[in-house]
């Protein structure tokens, strides 16, 4: 097996040439876009960069609480997007706090499964496995757990008037919503396998035997399914559970204004 | 007379607390001005928003039933009906004890297969109150039931409104028609600010 050819600063250099080409062109057709795509590729190198230090620190250390501090700082960053990308958030703990609780809960089950009964890395936490692998499974939860979390309350929020005419006619809600909400779970859940890591490829470039980054990429998808799934099921239930109320009255008054887009 | 509905000092964001007892049989009108209270005080009534009071439907408090069970006894009936599947009949959970009031609300009995797309402002209204009316309720909340309708249909609605007192039914009715107001009620309740005060009709 031959190891990954490494590279040299210099050839970094010579591919960010290939991003002169664009700026060039944005100058030359006034797109102004050149000093954000400066910035933007800066940017991303510097990101890079830290990113590869700080890992390259936890693999040495190799210490559990190290290791936990970076999954639980992972965590909250994708918590942190996932509500982001909300245009009704939930009001109080609960907007930031469900998503990021539902991803929380759904990644470390899906990642210790993998890194204690599949991959088996000595210790079992060990970052070189448990970091990649928490990452991948992360940011596909959440885009099920944003998607999922989305579509109930803007949906809530613009039927408001069909549920509540159920509901006065003696509908009921809570449990009722939670079934209507199946479809949706699903389709969450199959939305965030959408956005496959490159980890396959990234495999085979670093050398390692095309079967064997195969059966890699098989054992990902099944963790990135069942991670989403669970993401997505708890924050969408969750969401369910705190838009209705133990008199199954519709608690719209639990979502906050619409974010405005201007 | 005994009182179907008792309100003792119900209230909620908006609303100061009301006292009321509806009896049987007995019609009370809502009246104010838009934004006054009026919607806000028959939703609390129904139990759709949170709200504090204590509420009994005859005699028994609406705290020790369920929800659901309360809100087929005491039925809302909003302004504006609201649909949530194609056709009308899948809005009615047993069009056969709806069938006498859609009929005598003179709407063709096959309206059933209709799609509710094709429905007028009207006819949407007294379809939203057949299907509460499908459920036998012992009090009515109408929100403007007659509103969006001509002469000869609120007459047919009047007409049903009726029939459900005499049949022992009490109803609490918003009304912008004081020939209605006067047509039914004995009593009406006048909303301003979010205070009801009692009047005479």
């Amino acid at each position: 097996m031959s190891g990954p050819i490494g590279l040299a600063p210099a050839d970094l250099a010579l591919a960010a040439t290939l991003l002169l080409v664009s700026a060039g062109l944005s100058i030359w057709l006034q797109l102004r876009l050149e000093w954000k795509l400066a910035i933007a590729a800066t940017r991303m190198v510097v990101q890079l960069v830290l990113v590869g230090l700080v890992l390259k620190w936890l693999f040495v250390l190799v210490s559990p609480f190290w290791t936990g501090l970076a999954a639980l700082a992972m965590v909250l960053f994708a918590g942190r997007e996932a509500m982001a990308r909300q245009e009704r958030k939930l009001t109080g703990w609960w907007g930031y706090g469900l998503g990021t609780t539902s991803m929380l809960i759904a990644a470390t089950l899906a990642t210790v499964f993998a890194l204690t009964m599949q991959i088996r890395p000595e210790p079992w936490f060990d970052p070189r496995y448990s970091i990649p692998l928490l990452g991948m499974i992360l940011g596909n939860a959440m885009t099920g757990v944003s998607l999922g979390l989305y579509t109930l309350t803007t949906g809530a929020w613009r039927e408001r008037a069909a549920i509540e005419a159920r509901i006065a006619l003696g509908a009921v809600l809570r449990g009722a919503m939670t079934a209507a909400l199946m479809p949706i779970i699903n389709s969450m859940a199959a939305a965030g396998v959408v956005s496959l890591p490159g980890m396959m490829t990234g495999q085979i470039l670093s050398g390692v035997e095309p079967m064997e980054a195969v059966k890699y990429q098989i054992l990902v998808m099944f963790l990135i399914a069942g991670g989403t799934a669970l993401g997505a099921f708890g924050a969408v239930i969750g969401g369910a559970y705190r838009l209705s109320d133990a008199r199954h009255r519709l608690r719209l008054d639990r979502l906050s204004a619409a974010k405005s887009n201007g | 007379m005994p009182s179907v509905l008792t309100i003792r000092g119900l209230t909620r964001p908006g609303l100061e607390p009301i006292d009321l007892d509806l009896a049987s049989g007995e019609c009370v009108v809502v009246r104010g001005p838009s934004g006054a209270g009026k919607s806000l005080f028959l939703r609390a009534i129904a139990d759709l928003d949170p709200n504090d009071g204590h509420i009994a439907l005859d005699g028994d408090a609406r705290e020790a039933m369920p929800a659901p069970d309360w809100r087929r006894q005491v039925t809302y009936v909003a302004a504006e009906a609201a649909w949530w599947a194609d056709d009308v009949g899948d809005h009615f959970a047993d069009w056969t004890a709806a069938e006498a009031f859609v009929e005598a609300m003179l709407l063709p009995a096959d309206c059933r297969g209709w799609p509710v797309a094709r429905l007028s402002t009207g006819e949407k209204q007294r379809l939203g109150l057949a299907r509460a009316l499908a459920l036998s309720p012992r009090v009515l909340l109408l929100d403007e039931p007659t509103s969006g309708l001509d002469a000869a249909a609120q007459e047919a609605v009047e007409d049903v409104m009726k029939d459900r007192l005499d049949g022992g039914a009490g109803i609490i009715v918003v009304t912008h028609d004081p020939a209605q107001a006067r047509h039914f009620a004995t009593r009406c309740l006048d909303f301003e600010d979010g205070r009801a005060s009692e009047m005479a009709l």
